[in-house]
C-alpha cells in the first residue's frame, strides 16, 4: 500500500500529471456540485416539498445553527465559507469507505491548500468588517512587543489546521492496512467504523476551527466598541 | 554494520519512541477532560450538548499533540531524507 497517494499516478501529460489526490478530489467536488444542482433544481415553498430539498434544507439550517452558537454573531456572512469547507472534507472522510476511494484529505497537500484557504480568509474578513488599519492594528494589541509571536501564531496555527486533519485521516487509513495484514476478517471493520467517526468529528473541528480564527479578531473588535460606547 | 543498516535502526528505534512518549501526555489529558466532562454532564444534565460537543472539539485538539508525533514518526522510518544520502553515496 502507497503511504503517499500523491505518488500514486493514473495518467501523464508531459508536465501535467493526474495523480490519485487530484482524481478523488475532482470526484468529491463534481459529487457535491452536480448533488446540489440536482437538489435545488425545482425549489419550492409549498407545505409538500421534494427529500432532496428537505435534506439541503436541514443542512444548511444545522450549518448556520453551529455557527451562531459558536461565533453569537449573524452567521449569514460564515456561511458560504466554513459550509463549503465542512462539506468537502466531511464528504471526503465518508467516502473513504468505498473499495477503492483514497480520501484526498489523506495527502498533505490537500489539507495545506484547505488551511491555506483559512489563513487567506481570517484577514480578508477581518478587513471586510473593521477595515485595514483596525484590522492591522490588532497585531500590536496589547503591546507592540507581541507583534512577532502574532505573526508566528498565525502561521504555526495554519500549519497545525493543516497536519492534524492529515494525521488523523492517514492514521486511520493505516490503522486499517496494518490490521487487515494481522487479523484480517473483523478488526479491520470496526477500526472503519471508528475512523468514521473520526473523518466526521475532525471536519467538524476543522470548520469550528477555521470559524473561530476567523470570527475571533471580529468578536474582540465588536466588544471593545461596546465598551467604548458604554464608557 | 555499514551506515544504511545504522541509519535503519536508528530510525526505527526513534519512531516507536516518538509514538510512545509523545502520546503519553495526550493520553494523561484526555482522560482529565473526559473525567471532568463526566462530572459536569452528571452535574448539569442539561447542557450536556454544549459539554459534548465542547469535549469533542477539545480532544481533538489535545490529540493533536499525539498526532505530531505520529507524522514525525511516519516521516522517520517512510521518508526519511537520509536514506537517498547514504543509497546514492
Amino acid at each position: 500500500m502507497e503511504i503517499d497517494i500523491d505518488k500514486i499516478k493514473y495518467l501523464q501529460w508531459g508536465f501535467f500529471k493526474l495523480n490519485a489526490t487530484l482524481l478523488f478530489s475532482l470526484i468529491v467536488i463534481i459529487l457535491l456540485v452536480v448533488g446540489a444542482w440536482l437538489g435545488t433544481r425545482s425549489l419550492t415553498d409549498d407545505v409538500k416539498i421534494k427529500r432532496s430539498q428537505a435534506l439541503l434544507e436541514s443542512i444548511v439550517t444545522i450549518i448556520l445553527q453551529q455557527i451562531e452558537e459558536a461565533t453569537q454573531q449573524k452567521p449569514e456572512k460564515y456561511l458560504p465559507f466554513i459550509g463549503t469547507l465542512f462539506l468537502y472534507i466531511v464528504t471526503s472522510n465518508i467516502l473513504e469507505i468505498m473499495p477503492g476511494f483514497r480520501a484526498p484529505t489523506a495527502s498533505l497537500s490537500t489539507t495545506a491548500a484547505l488551511a491555506c484557504c483559512v489563513f487567506v480568509a481570517v484577514p480578508v474578513f477581518g478587513i471586510a468588517t473593521m477595515g485595514f488599519k483596525e484590522y492591522m492594528r490588532h497585531y500590536i494589541q496589547p503591546t507592540p512587543l507581541m507583534l512577532p509571536f502574532n505573526i508566528i501564531g498565525e502561521f504555526s496555527r495554519t500549519v497545525a489546521l493543516a497536519v492534524r486533519l492529515f494525521g488523523n485521516i492517514l492514521s486511520g487509513s493505516l490503522i486499517v492496512a496494518v490490521l487487515v495484514s494481522l487479523t484480517p476478517l473483523f478488526f479491520p471493520v470496526i477500526m472503519r467504523a471508528f475512523g468514521l467517526l473520526i473523518g466526521i468529528i475532525q471536519a467538524y473541528v476543522f470548520a469550528i476551527l477555521a470559524l473561530v480564527y476567523i470570527a475571533s479578531a471580529n468578536q474582540a473588535y465588536k466588544t471593545e466598541q461596546t465598551e467604548k460606547k458604554n464608557t | 554494520m555499514d551506515n544504511l543498516s545504522i541509519l535503519g535502526v536508528v530510525a526505527i528505534v526513534t519512531a516507536g519512541l516518538t509514538t510512545a512518549i509523545g502520546s503519553i501526555g495526550p493520553a494523561l489529558a484526555e482522560g482529565r477532560a473526559l473525567a471532568q466532562a463526566l462530572a459536569s454532564i452528571a452535574q448539569q444534565p442539561d447542557e450536556s450538548a454544549a459539554i459534548t460537543r465542547t469535549l469533542f472539539v477539545g480532544l481533538a485538539m489535545v490529540e493533536s499533540t499525539a498526532i505530531y508525533c505520529f507524522v514525525v514518526s511516519l516521516i522517520l522510518i517512510f521518508a526519511n531524507p537520509f536514506w537517498n544520502h547514504f543509497l546514492g553515496g
